[in-house]
């Protein structure tokens, strides 16, 4: 095997272990949320899989970044046909390995990749240009700042050199076979591009060219798989799963907690003996149960796969009326600081051991009470999220951590529970007077 | 008109050993809230006129318990639907109309994984149902006539249970023209009074939701209003009244619209 041959295999050894072993760490973090039943409607859900996920039915409702996205996904998609001839060139030393033996059918495979590389090129810039010179309130909002900015721009800064080895590569390559008298691989774009950046340079030239090419897009690949799991755009990759666990019944339905359930039955239940031993003998070892969130460990494992596929695009939050009318409360951020938080309590839990305090918590140290308290539940962030995200479920969790365990409120709130406690209706009237209205004119 | 309609109880019926075919839930603001009880009359009104054999439970109706939900507190939430599940079941119900989005959703989608199960349906649905059978007739003309109706969404019969169709098929048999605010069905901006918001004075921002949705409702020059939801009506109202607009823009719900357009 050769020296190039030798680095190749090392480099992507290294960074398919890299990634494995960060992505491992992501599926430890989801687990640490608490379990719920996601097993069930294999067929809605492969079909919902289908098209929310890969059909990207959603993000149709706002048609042109639609367009603009799918163009990108697809050069993504499609590209990866390519990387199996990287790999093969790259370990046998051989060149375009399929080229012969696929004939009009390779021609047809790259000319595809290079016309929707193009695309994918084009939808970039304009991303990069919507980004940051146009104020869209979506990119600007508080949470956008920093780290989420870069990260957002980052990923676009690759996706343009990552396109741009692909046409160095061929570029290069289709200019060292006309310069080897060879006829051209008649690839659409890089034989109108070749000539155009580099007609007239020396052979030497031209191989480096296409070396820096070759290399510079594994490269880039690997960097990106790597870059995948510490940022938004894991998306990529989770979109899939988390749109498949995602919930399936009317949005309107919140769950009825079991806990509560076997307490409230009980008292409803005449036969009941209060002060009956429980069945089974409780297990000591499992912690109490809490009421609601107060961590994110407190939340199910899909809220916490929602967190890391979440790709802060902002839908929810421009969708949202709170956010709209100026309160603090924005979905993405509720999703972001979640996410934020589990890589914390995740770093935490591998120093110093599972269930590690840090004295820190989802609620209060990243997601104030005001922010909690200013949700209409409309759903409208729900049904924006492209992948089927639910904030609403995490924020009805730390809503019910405050009710049910600290007793917390807004007084109005307080004042509301009594009354549906005393009176059966949210106001303070008589239950006597519940059907008075038949009898007024 | 203004006949004196005899609402039946559950408790009635029953006493005559008779069972209704649907059971009227009034909700909590149906029953208290002076605006919505002429939309829960409205109601009544299309029940009786159609000769759908009904019943309402009177005193024996409590809160469903939604606003205890959405706000957290799942134990009260709990016990009132325990204790409305039993009387519900007692009775032998079968069927619900409600009429009040909030609490069409909870029983629909909540109930039933606390032992209640009932086929429910939304008011705009059951009037759907009866001018499709031809027993609810809406007259030519009358005070809709050449007027622009807009409807608002409510959250929890729109995205939550995705009713669009229903109410705009029942508005659209009012002779009037039929216009859509910029964010409607699934886009349709919440009118700032759910997830127990109703109950409270709202988080700071720089502007109340109710006032942002009733400009989204200005802006299409509807002289109606159209509502399906006593809270989204309160929040509707007092948006309105803050453009002083309330000569020009009429709400109403869609129970009262067609009560008055079939002439009832």
């Amino acid at each position: 095997m050769s020296v190039s041959g030798i680095s190749f295999v090392i480099l992507s050894v290294v960074a398919l272990s890299l990634f494995v072993y960060n992505s491992l760490r992501i599926r430890n973090n989801i687990n640490l949320g608490i379990d719920v039943d996601r097993s069930d409607s294999f067929n809605s859900r492969i079909k919902t899989t289908v098209l929310v996920a890969l059909g990207q039915k959603k993000m149709f409702k706002r048609p042109i970044s639609a367009l603009l996205h799918l163009f990108i996904y697809v050069a993504f998609v499609i590209t990866q046909l390519e990387l199996i001839e990287i790999f093969v060139d790259g370990i046998t030393g051989s060149h375009r390995a399929f080229r012969v033996s696929l004939g009009g059918l390779y021609t047809l495979i790259i000319n595809s990749i290079e016309i929707v590389s193009v695309l994918a090129f084009v939808a970039t810039l304009i991303f990069l240009i919507r980004r940051n010179l146009l104020k869209i309130p979506r990119f600007t909002m508080s949470e956008m700042t920093g780290w989420p900015k870069l990260d957002g721009n980052l990923i676009l800064y690759f996706e343009i050199l990552l396109i741009c080895f692909i046409f160095m590569m061929n570029g290069g390559d289709e200019m060292l076979q006309l310069e080897n008298g060879a006829e051209s691989y008649g690839f659409v774009i890089s034989s109108v591009v070749g000539p155009l950046l580099f007609g007239g340079l020396t052979p030497e030239a031209l191989h480096l060219i296409e070396q820096i090419g070759w290399w510079g897009h594994i490269s880039m690949v690997f960097l990106f798989l790597n870059y995948l799991p510490i940022s938004k755009h894991f998306h990529i990759l989770l979109a899939f799963p988390n749109v498949y666990y995602s919930n399936l019944r009317n949005k309107g339905e919140l769950n009825n907690m079991q806990s509560v359930k076997k307490e409230v039955s009980m008292m409803f239940d005449p036969s009941a003996d209060p002060y009956a031993t429980p069945a089974e003998p409780a297990n000591t070892e499992e912690p109490p149960a809490r009421f609601g969130a107060k961590d994110v460990v407190d939340l199910n494992w899909v809220n916490l796969l929602n967190a890391y596929t979440c790709t802060e695009c902002g839908r929810c939050s421009s969708s949202c009326p709170a956010n709209q009318t100026g309160k603090k409360l924005s979905p993405r951020k509720i999703m972001m600081d979640t996410r934020d938080r589990l890589e914390e309590v995740g770093r935490n839990y591998r120093k110093h051991g599972v269930g590690h305090e840090d004295g820190k918590s989802l609620l209060g140290d990243y997601i104030t009470e005001e922010e909690v308290w200013a949700c209409t539940s409309c759903n409208a962030c729900v049904e924006e999220c492209p992948v089927n995200i639910d904030p609403l479920s995490i924020i009805i969790d730390l809503r019910r951590y405050l009710v049910m365990e600290e007793s917390k409120s807004p007084s109005e709130l307080t004042t509301m529970f009594t009354n549906i406690e005393n009176n059966g209706a949210p106001w303070q009237f008589s239950p006597m007077d519940r059907f008075n209205w038949a009898a007024e004119e | 008109m203004s006949e004196r309609i005899n609402v039946p109880t559950m408790q009635e019926l029953m006493a005559k050993g008779e069972s209704p075919d649907v059971l009227f839930w009034v909700g909590c603001a149906g029953s208290f809230d002076d605006r919505a009880k002429k939309i829960t009359k409205a109601v009544v009104k299309i029940l009786h006129n159609c000769g759908v054999k009904y019943a309402v439970l009177g005193t024996e109706e409590a809160c469903t318990g939604d606003p205890a939900k959405r706000a957290g507190n799942e134990f009260l939430f709990q016990m009132q639907a325990f204790q409305n599940i039993q009387i519900l079941n007692g009775y032998e119900i079968k069927k619900i109309v409600t009429g009040c989005p909030h609490c069409f959703n909870t029983i629909k989608n909540e109930y039933p994984g606390l032992g209640g199960d009932y086929e429910v349906v939304h008011h705009t649905q059951l009037i759907q149902d009866l001018i499709n059978a031809g027993k609810l007739k809406v007259k030519e003309g009358g005070a809709f006539k050449g007027k622009r109706i807009t409807f608002h969404d409510p959250c929890y019969l729109g995205r939550a249970n995705e009713v669009y169709e229903a109410p705009r098929s029942v508005l659209s048999r009012l002779d009037a023209e039929l216009v859509e605010m910029k964010r409607c069905k699934s886009k349709g901006l919440c009118c700032g009074a759910g997830g127990a918001q109703m109950f409270k004075e709202a988080e700071p921002g720089n502007k109340e939701v109710n006032i942002e949705r009733t400009e989204d409702a200005l802006e299409t020059k509807a002289n109606f209003i159209a509502t399906g939801c006593p809270f989204c009506n309160t929040m509707m109202t007092d948006g309105v009244k803050n453009f002083n607009k309330e000569e020009e823009v009429k709400i109403m719900d869609i129970a009262e619209m067609i009560a008055m357009a079939a002439d009832l």
